[in-house]
């Protein structure tokens, strides 16, 4: 009968697992599950009340005015989902591809493509805010140099603009991670069989088709869920650039800010409630894992083994 | 010899450990991290009198101040004495049993305060006092004296006054007001600032006996006042932040900001030479009484469980005297609502005394302490309509049935 004996290598290995072990427990397990239970209750404040079932979940999505505001901040986060998939992945494929080329200057670009990331989000905030600023911010100055007047908008004080403009921030920050990720992908398709193809055909979009991009299949996946979980979790750009409120008047409200005003209160709103607050968190949670999981599964399918 | 060393030893050392007990530390939590150094002085001033008491100043940032203290009280782990926001903002935490209720008794020198001002620190509906009230805030018009001087004009008194005046700001090239309305906050104060006077005691009192709602023509004309205002806000105003705004008047390009009497320390802070003046909100009407929005901003309050309530209880006392008034008027520029302070600067004055004529900035004082808050709806509206995408009419009916949805007098 086999003995589990805290000697020597299993003891060793115990020493390793438990602290992380420990560490994920208190620190993700925890907090999700008891996030989940919170939902489930009535707050008064910090005061934990009765239990209410599903009340708080009816009450986000379906009893006005919430219902409207959760539909408002989800079809934004739709928006911005599927903007930054076309702009931010989209414009980092090509550059990934004109960097594999090694076009005129990729070495520089290689790094100038990649070095917003590394600057924290709070400073890619202040900066834009500062750029977009309607009297003196330099992109007004720059369309009116260029006599170009009627560009020179209050891009962030627009409804009709406000969106489009934290989306072309936030690909303009992040569109160096998707390039390099492609460009790892690109880096790792063999020789022989780009070799190959060129001599089957002289058309470079033949080859981007054919042969690159199934081949960066794998890479595609990472860089698809990693935006789709980003784009629901969106939370830091909007706030530092439009503030809790997704001002103006909740033209680019997102269910990261909603949750946060929902359960933690804002200066205009001296309400707390925790309770439709995990609520929304949990749902956007659910939403999240089911469909990164299932997306996941479906992209895994597409990729080839070589 | 040995021995009376070693008694000498274990007796200083008992005395050491048994020290701490005689003295009482109590912690003060506050969200005014640029006061700290005023408030360190404060704190000697009351430590002098009081040897036997140590007060901790421990200052958080203001924005996330509420999340941080709820959770520490929730927690176990607050502070002894704290400051809260007036009005209903900390109803969920003095509900929860959280704070130490004041009286007369406890706090010596509570009873000399304003009613008014009492009435703010209820912080809930049990009509119990919870807090010490620190200060009022005023909404009003803070305009720059060199440039009123420079061309010739003076405090407008009616609204026609306010429109020439901006007028003739805007003609001398410069901003008749800095005021932007990409911040939401914004949108309320400059309503308060601007249409205070319009909107009048009478609509307020009705509101308040519920006999009338916000779309009620002398709400509507005030909001229908802003709008007009509005064409002498800096172009793209829509997409002009706070800060932006802030830094555009107390640089000297503006002439007026509409916003709250708060602004004065700030704009001195960022320029020292600015010559300032301030006046209520303009009248529709000559003979009309001027108003200015007045809120109270919030309250110095004891813990429930502290260890030390009387060294509590000592310390909220201390913050009734006119002495710490004057200091807290003086040295930090705020309007203190302690009988008998005594303002040096001329401005802090003249606030003072504007306040004695003065309507509640409604939403904060009655309709922010439950969803959707009246304020995230004016707000809202006000932005909407100073965007050129809802009209007066429209964003009044939203706000009073965003409202309605909680509130019975406004059902029917």
């Amino acid at each position: 009968m086999p003995r589990l004996r805290l000697t020597g290598r299993g003891l060793w290995i115990t020493a390793l697992i438990v602290p992380p072990l420990a560490v994920m427990v208190t620190f993700v397990a925890y907090p999700i599950l008891s996030a989940l239970a919170y939902a489930f209750y009535d707050w008064q404040g910090l005061q934990r009340g009765d239990f209410v079932g599903l009340a708080n979940f009816h009450e986000v999505l379906f009893t006005e005015p919430f219902a409207t505001w959760t539909r408002n901040a989800f079809v934004h986060n739709v928006i911005v989902f599927f903007s930054l998939m076309v702009i931010q992945n989209g414009f980092g494929f090509i550059l990934a591809y004109a960097l594999w080329r090694e076009l005129p200057g990729a070495a520089f670009h290689r790094v100038a493509v990649f070095l917003p990331v590394v600057l924290s989000t709070v400073i890619i905030g202040f900066l834009w805010k500062l750029f977009f600023h309607p009297l003196f911010g330099p992109v007004n100055q720059i369309f009116r140099g260029l006599g170009l007047d009627f560009l020179a908008q209050p891009w962030l004080g627009q409804s009709s603009t406000a969106l489009a403009s934290l989306i072309f921030v936030n690909a303009w920050a992040w569109v160096g991670f998707p390039t390099l990720v492609f460009l790892a992908g690109m880096q790792r398709i063999p020789g022989e069989i780009l070799d190959a193809a060129r001599m089957e055909t002289d058309s470079e979009w033949v080859v981007i088709k054919k042969i690159v991009w199934p081949l960066v299949a794998p890479s595609a996946t990472v860089v698809f869920i990693l935006l789709f979980i980003g784009s629901f979790n969106w939370f830091e750009l909007p706030y530092i650039m439009v503030g809790l409120d997704g001002s103006p008047f909740g033209s680019t409200d997102v269910l990261g800010l909603y949750f946060y005003r929902t359960a933690f209160g804002n200066q205009s709103a001296g309400v707390q409630d925790f309770g439709r607050g995990s609520a929304l968190a949990v749902i956007t949670f659910l939403f999240i894992a089911i469909v990164a999981a299932f997306w996941t599964v479906r992209l895994r399918k597409r990729e080839i083994q070589l | 010899m040995t021995k009376l060393m070693l008694r000498a030893t274990i007796g200083l050392t008992a005395l050491a450990v048994a020290a701490p007990a005689f003295a009482q530390d109590i912690s003060f939590w506050s969200w005014r991290q640029e006061d700290r150094e005023q408030y360190e002085q404060i704190i000697a001033a009351f430590e002098e009198q009081h040897p036997d008491i140590n007060v901790t100043f421990e200052p958080f940032e203001a924005q996330n101040y509420n999340t941080i203290l709820s959770t520490a009280l929730a927690g176990d782990s607050g502070p002894d004495v704290m400051m809260v926001r007036a009005h209903g903002a900390f109803e969920t935490v003095a509900a929860g049993g959280y704070l130490m209720p004041l009286t007369e008794e406890t706090v010596p020198g509570l009873g000399s305060l304003p009613e008014a001002a009492l009435a703010a620190e209820t912080l809930s509906s049990d009509g119990q006092v919870y807090a010490v009230p620190f200060a009022s805030q005023t909404m009003l018009v803070i305009y720059n004296k060199d440039i009123f001087d420079e061309l010739g004009i003076e405090e407008p008194s009616t609204w026609d006054d306010l429109m020439a005046v901006s007028q003739t700001i805007e003609d001398a090239g410069m901003f008749a007001f800095a005021n932007g309305t990409a911040t939401a906050w914004q949108n309320e104060t400059i309503v308060s600032a601007l249409g205070s006077s319009i909107i009048g005691k009478d609509f307020y009192n009705d509101l308040v006996a519920g006999e009338t709602d916000f779309t009620d023509p002398r709400f509507v004309e005030a909001l229908e006042a802003v709008q007009e205002a509005s064409q002498y806000f800096p172009d793209g105003f829509v997409g002009l932040d706070y800060a932006s705004s802030q830094q555009l008047f107390a640089s000297g390009m503006a002439g007026m900001f509409a916003g709250g009497s708060f602004e004065i320390a700030n704009f001195l802070g960022q320029n020292p030479d600015l010559n300032l003046g301030v006046f209520p909100a303009p009248v529709a009407e000559e003979g009309d009484e001027h108003l200015v929005g007045l809120f109270f901003d919030g309250g110095y309050a004891g813990n429930a469980d502290t260890e030390h309530p009387e060294a509590v209880q000592t310390f909220l006392s201390f913050l009734t005297t006119p002495e710490f008034g004057n200091m807290f008027a003086n040295e930090l520029g705020n309007i203190s609502p302690i009988p008998g302070v005594e303002f040096e600067s001329e401005l802090l004055q003249e606030v003072a005394e504007l306040n004695e004529n003065s309507i509640p900035y409604i939403m904060l004082v009655h309709f922010r302490y439950e969803e959707p808050s009246g304020s995230v709806l004016l707000q809202a509206e006000v932005q909407r309509m100073l965007a050129g995408e809802t009209t007066p009419e429209a964003a009044a009916q939203a706000v009073t049935d965003g409202i309605a949805t909680y509130y019975e007098p406004f059902q029917n």
